[in-house]
């Protein structure tokens, strides 16, 4: 139920896509991004569409599982498509009343629907193939320069790593308590608004003040494995830029320029 | 005795279709008498804790079906009548963890409330309960969360008990808990069943305690029946369930050993009183003789 | 034997929720050598683990002293040192592991101590070979089993390479097989790293396998020997709502007819050998 979400899983595997830094995939996600947004005509987004399936064609994640990614925003690309596609003013080949389809509008709503296609595919790229801490190791050490103006980086990117490593728990947690409620006779399907609302107290309760004893005492742990905070740390896995790491920028740098040329100097 | 419960060719597989699939319960079928305790063990995965939660609906069988007196416990249309998880009450293991009113009073009445009884109904539901497991009337408005945590736990059982279930279900009741701790739920556990004449299921790890209080025990292997007979006759097979990885009780090892020395005495003990009475008889009867005759089971 | 841990007249009181004073350790002189195995017992609320958490400065002493490795714990300075010699592992698997993989996990007190890259991958290695959790090293800890979850909590702990590890309670939640597991590597922790352990519990086949058993009573230790010892004073045991082994009970069942069986069957070989001499005698 809980378990099927597969937004932001890791699937482990050996793959270049695998081996390459955190930190470089961050960066080029983040390049990816604006290009997806520069991006203009067909060609554009052709060349976008080849170079996310030769990834996920190297990183040997199931295509299945990248649909499957696609599943709960499902929603938000429909409603894209349809609003686009009836309020986009242009070339009429379609009217019943107010209703109107023209040529632009089925081009902007194809347009819209790649694009967040695209995003959410390419940001789930960086999730499947990058475990949660070395996702939060990079995004620490991308944002290292910040610590000389003293935010709080390691703190975060450590909260983040406890947060990620306490989903499954709590997901657990939250059915076995729904089950023990039920087979008490608590109805959670029923009911209006309010009374569902209600219903969710016998399950919030426990759960909060389990979340709070297991923080307790993993504080507690932490203290006892001399934790301190930043002072001092070294890490065990030590990031490093490879030639690999170098060879993947070049070629992603090359193509998204490519497609941001096409799409906006010349409208391809 | 008539069958309370019957399990039909069961079958139970989690995440069906992807790869993480398993098999939890395969084709197992049983029936449950009405009045008997069964004591239920396994070790993790044995599939024991998908079988319980499949007695009162919780949840779906993939196949076969469980009858609750003789109906279906999901109908045709693939609904479950809510009415059976009062009929079959389950406590889950470590059941403190759901508690959640302010008062002790107020989450036992929880259950009844969920039936649908008036609130003078629900506090005699309650007051009973309460006595069930050794609460005093005077903690029926202080708050769950400040019992110890073997009082907690005491609180959720009678939170089950409140709903007076013909089949009372429990898993682990004492995981966690130190001797005397323990001890006093198996008493009040018995207690109820004396009492009302419930059914009461009890899966445990610790064969010890499931075999002193149990009319009989179903051993669970591998998703299957292993076994489902009166206490002795399942520890009469304890070489098999050493075997299956089960922990029999120490005392049984010890006779299993004095067999495997020649010693003529009968292997399916379990309890330190049966050990006691079978090594005095033998030694009455002197070194030599066959065991004969079913040992007496003391409580 | 150079003294690992020392109690002197230690007292430890709280306020429960309603206010009222409560005494959970009521002067406890207690000696712990080095490579020693011991192992704490009591019912819950006896004081054990509260007598537990002094030995890693988690509590303070509300009178008397605790010393670990000869510093005060009191002493604020000495805390990191003491939490280095002497490391602790917790009765809940899921609530000491911080990190979403095995061996990032294992690293984590070494991390925090600053050690070299190179030294971590060697220590974390080692750790996880020392508990039998190596080929797990790269699986998320949420899916492997209870026993196997408190197998990487004592790993991460002996790579700190400690002097003295505590465990408090950490098979209460495990199956039977969890439970061997982890008293498996506990074992290996005193025999063959020559760790002191001690380990809090209120199993008594836990505790038959230490040299030497301290029960906890109402906040003081009411008995405190070898085990051979402590086992044969069934009705002290029993007192102190303790159970005893089954291989004990049944030979002190056959002396209340006057069998008049040595009460010291630590094995099921040694009762069976007892019971042998009592049908042939």
């Amino acid at each position: 139920m809980l378990k099927d979400v597969t937004i932001g899983q890791f699937f482990p595997g050996k793959s270049i896509i695998h081996r390459l830094d955190p930190r470089v995939k961050l960066v080029l996600i983040l390049a990816l991004i604006i290009a997806l947004f520069l991006a203009e005509g067909v060609v554009s987004y052709a060349l976008m569409i080849g170079f996310l399936l030769v990834i996920i064609k190297v990183s040997g994640i199931p295509f299945r599982m990248v649909v499957k990614g696609l599943k709960p925003i499902l929603f938000i690309i429909c409603f894209t498509a349809v609003l686009n596609l009836f309020y986009t003013p242009g070339e009429y080949i379609w009217q019943y009343g107010f209703l109107h389809i023209s040529r632009e509008g089925i081009f902007v709503a194809v347009k819209m629907v790649l694009r967040i296609m695209l995003l959410i595919i390419g940001t789930s790229m960086l999730t499947y193939t990058t475990s949660p801490i070395q996702l939060t190791d990079g995004l620490e050490r991308l944002l290292s320069p910040l610590k000389r103006f003293h935010a709080p980086v390691h703190e975060l990117s450590m909260m983040m790593s406890i947060a990620l490593r306490f989903i499954p728990t709590l997901i657990e947690e939250t059915e076995k308590i729904m089950s023990a409620q039920k087979a008490r006779g608590a109805d959670f399907e029923t009911g209006g608004i309010i009374q569902r609302a209600k219903a969710l107290i016998p399950i919030l309760v426990p759960l909060f003040i389990s979340a709070f004893r297991r923080a307790d005492e993993l504080a507690v742990a932490m203290e006892c494995r001399l934790y301190r905070g930043d002072v001092g740390r070294t890490r065990m896995k030590q990031l490093k830029i490879t030639p690999l790491d170098c060879a993947a920028i070049a070629v992603s740098f090359s193509i998204f320029l490519t497609v941001a040329v096409l799409g906006q100097a010349f409208g391809l | 005795m008539s069958a309370i419960l019957e399990v039909r060719d069961l079958t139970h597989v989690y995440g069906a279709g992807t790869p993480f699939e398993r098999t939890a319960l395969d084709r197992v079928s049983l029936s449950i008498e009405k009045g008997e305790i069964l004591g239920v063990i396994g070790h993790t995965g044995s599939g024991k804790s998908t079988l319980i939660q499949h007695l009162n609906g919780l949840l779906r069988p993939s196949a076969g079906e469980v009858l609750l007196n003789g109906k279906p416990v999901w109908d045709e249309k693939g609904k479950c009548d809510r009415s059976v998880r009062f009929r079959v009450g389950l406590v889950f293991q470590y059941p403190e963890y759901q508690l959640f009113e302010e008062t002790i009073a107020k989450d036992i009445a929880f259950g009844p409330k969920n039936m649908g009884l008036s609130d003078q109904e629900t506090a005699e539901r309650v007051r009973e309960a309460m006595a069930f497991v050794g609460l005093g009337a005077g903690l029926a408005e202080k708050s769950p969360f400040a019992l110890s945590g073997g009082q907690k736990r005491r609180v959720a059982i009678a939170g089950v008990i409140a709903m007076r279930p013909e089949v009372l279900v429990l898993d682990e009741p004492t995981a966690g808990l130190d001797p005397a701790g323990r001890n006093e739920i198996l008493y009040e556990i018995r207690q109820y069943h004396e009492e009302t004449g419930a059914t009461v299921l009890i899966v445990s790890h610790s064969m010890e305690d499931t075999a002193r209080m149990a009319d009989r025990m179903l051993v669970m292997n591998q998703a299957k029946v292993m076994l489902l007979d009166k206490p002795e006759a399942v520890f009469a097979q304890a070489e098999e369930l050493t075997a299956a990885g089960l922990d029999v009780p120490e005392i049984t090892k010890v006779f299993m050993e004095l067999r495997r020395r020649g010693i003529p005495v009968n292997p399916a003990v379990f309890t330190v009183e049966q050990a006691a009475a079978e090594l005095r008889r033998v030694k009455q009867a002197g070194r030599g003789s066959e065991p004969d005759g079913e040992v007496k089971k003391e409580c | 034997m150079s003294e690992m841990i020392k109690t002197e007249q230690l007292r430890y009181h709280y306020q429960d929720e309603e206010g009222r004073p409560v005494t959970a350790l009521d002067g406890v002189d207690l000696e712990i050598g080095r490579g020693e195995f011991v192992a704490v017992l009591g019912h819950n609320g006896s004081g054990k683990s509260t007598l537990a958490g002094h030995f890693n400065a988690i509590r303070l002493p509300s009178g008397g002293t605790v010393w670990v490795d000869h510093m005060d714990t009191r002493v604020e300075e000495n805390t990191y040192e003491i939490r280095k010699n002497c490391a602790m592992v917790f009765q809940n698997p899921d609530n000491q592991i911080v990190a979403t993989v095995v061996e990032e996990d294992v690293a984590f007190a070494l991390e925090n101590m600053g050690v070299p890259p190179e030294e971590i991958r060697r220590r974390v290695d080692d750790a996880l070979k020392a508990v039998g959790m190596y080929e797990f090293r790269e699986h998320a800890p949420h899916k492997l089993s209870g026993g196997q979850k408190q197998r990487i909590a004592i790993a991460g702990v002996i790579a700190i390479m400690p002097r003295c590890v505590v465990l408090d309670e950490p098979t209460a939640m495990l199956d039977p097989r969890g439970r061997r597991e982890v008293m498996e590597v506990v074992r290996v922790l005193n025999e063959r790293f020559g760790i002191t352990v001690v380990l809090i519990t209120h199993h008594m086949d836990e505790a038959i396998q230490a040299g030497r058993v301290v029960v906890m009573h109402h906040g003081r230790v009411l008995m405190d020997g070898a085990p051979r010892e402590i086992f044969a004073q069934v009705d002290a045991l029993k007192g102190a709502s303790l159970d005893v082994p089954q291989t004990i009970e049944i030979l002190y069942e056959l002396n209340r007819t006057g069998a008049g069986l040595p009460l010291a069957a630590m094995s099921v070989n040694e009762c069976a050998d007892i019971l042998q001499g009592y049908l042939a005698g």
